[in-house]
């Protein structure tokens, strides 16, 4: 999985959680984009256990009616997932997540994959320290995910 | 077919216990690419005040799909497998699924409705600790394309 971030420490947890105070209604706070390979969704399909063959076998998946393997969707959420987690350092900071699956993530059998943008902002202030992120997810420009959003929990 | 619309309420009984293992949340985070040590290292993990290594947030999803399979797969509810597609799921989550415990899953048909001619299946899974404290709620939802009867 290659990827490049508007975070500059993805994965670090040696971040303090972002403050409550410092959230601005409409603000990006993190985004990034991943591409995704064939490799990817076999080594998710073992760590998952979700070995359904419309993941990797691209003979089943057309006839099925799909336009070639696709990627997980929950794969697609732990993406959008990750990059919450990513700017809270803590995971336990992450009460709510949720998304509806909208659109499959065509993966092609090349050396360059699918690149799938994941992005969060902030949504609305709740009750201190209560805040909800809206989430996107795109694919050659189109979302895959809707309604696709977070509740954290920030300092 | 359409769903058999007396399931709704139905609870299944719980699942075989699961076992978190370490070295199955540090596969599952690599699998994700996420790099979070709190997901790999246990002295990060310690450090942030958990027992052991912390599961991605959609690990949950492990535990809750294959106990979820009891309903889906439950001959009387009439579910073409063939036909499902995975339309919505939300986590609310008491706390993150820790390395070393032993989790529960309960799972219950939440909802049956027919929508544009598919057939929308509603699932709750509650993963439960061995203390009977809940970790996180799943809820599912599950679309069999093409199968509702024609109203």
């Amino acid at each position: 999985m290659v990827e490049s971030s508007s975070d500059q420490a993805p994965g670090a947890a040696n971040h303090s959680k972002p403050a409550y105070a410092d959230a601005v209604v409409g603000a990006e706070v993190i985004s990034r984009d991943v591409t995704i390979t064939r490799f990817d969704l076999i080594r998710y399909a073992g760590a998952s256990g979700d070995f359904n063959v419309i993941h990797w076998n691209e003979r089943i998946a057309k006839s099925v009616g799909l336009p070639d393997v696709i990627a997980h969707g929950m794969f697609t959420m732990a993406q959008a997932g990750r990059i919450v987690t990513d700017w809270l350092g803590d995971p336990g900071a992450l009460k709510d997540l949720g998304v509806r699956f909208t659109r499959p993530v065509v993966v092609p059998d090349d050396e360059r994959g699918a690149i799938l943008h994941v992005a969060a902002s902030v949504a609305e202030k709740l009750e201190k320290p209560m805040v909800r992120l809206d989430l996107t997810a795109t694919c050659e420009g189109q979302g895959v995910l809707g309604r696709a959003s977070a509740v954290v929990s920030l300092a | 077919m359409a769903l058999n619309a007396e399931f709704v309420g139905r609870r299944y009984p719980a699942s075989a216990p699961y076992q978190v293992g370490r070295e199955k949340v540090r596969e599952f985070a690599t699998a994700i690419g996420d790099t979070n040590p709190v997901s790999h290292d246990v002295f990060a993990a310690q450090a942030m005040g958990y027992p052991d290594v912390v599961a991605p947030p959609t690990f949950a999803f492990v535990l809750t799909h294959s106990a979820m399979g009891q309903a889906m797969f439950d001959p009387d509810l009439g579910l073409d497998y063939s036909r499902v597609v995975h339309g919505e799921q939300r986590f609310a989550y008491d706390r993150p699924i820790v390395a070393g415990e032993e989790l529960t899953v309960h799972a219950v048909i939440e909802g049956i409705r027919a929508v544009a001619g598919n057939d929308m299946l509603t699932l709750r899974a509650e993963v439960m600790d061995a203390d009977g404290n809940r970790v996180v709620t799943a809820h599912s939802v599950i679309v069999a394309r093409g199968t509702a009867e024609e109203g």
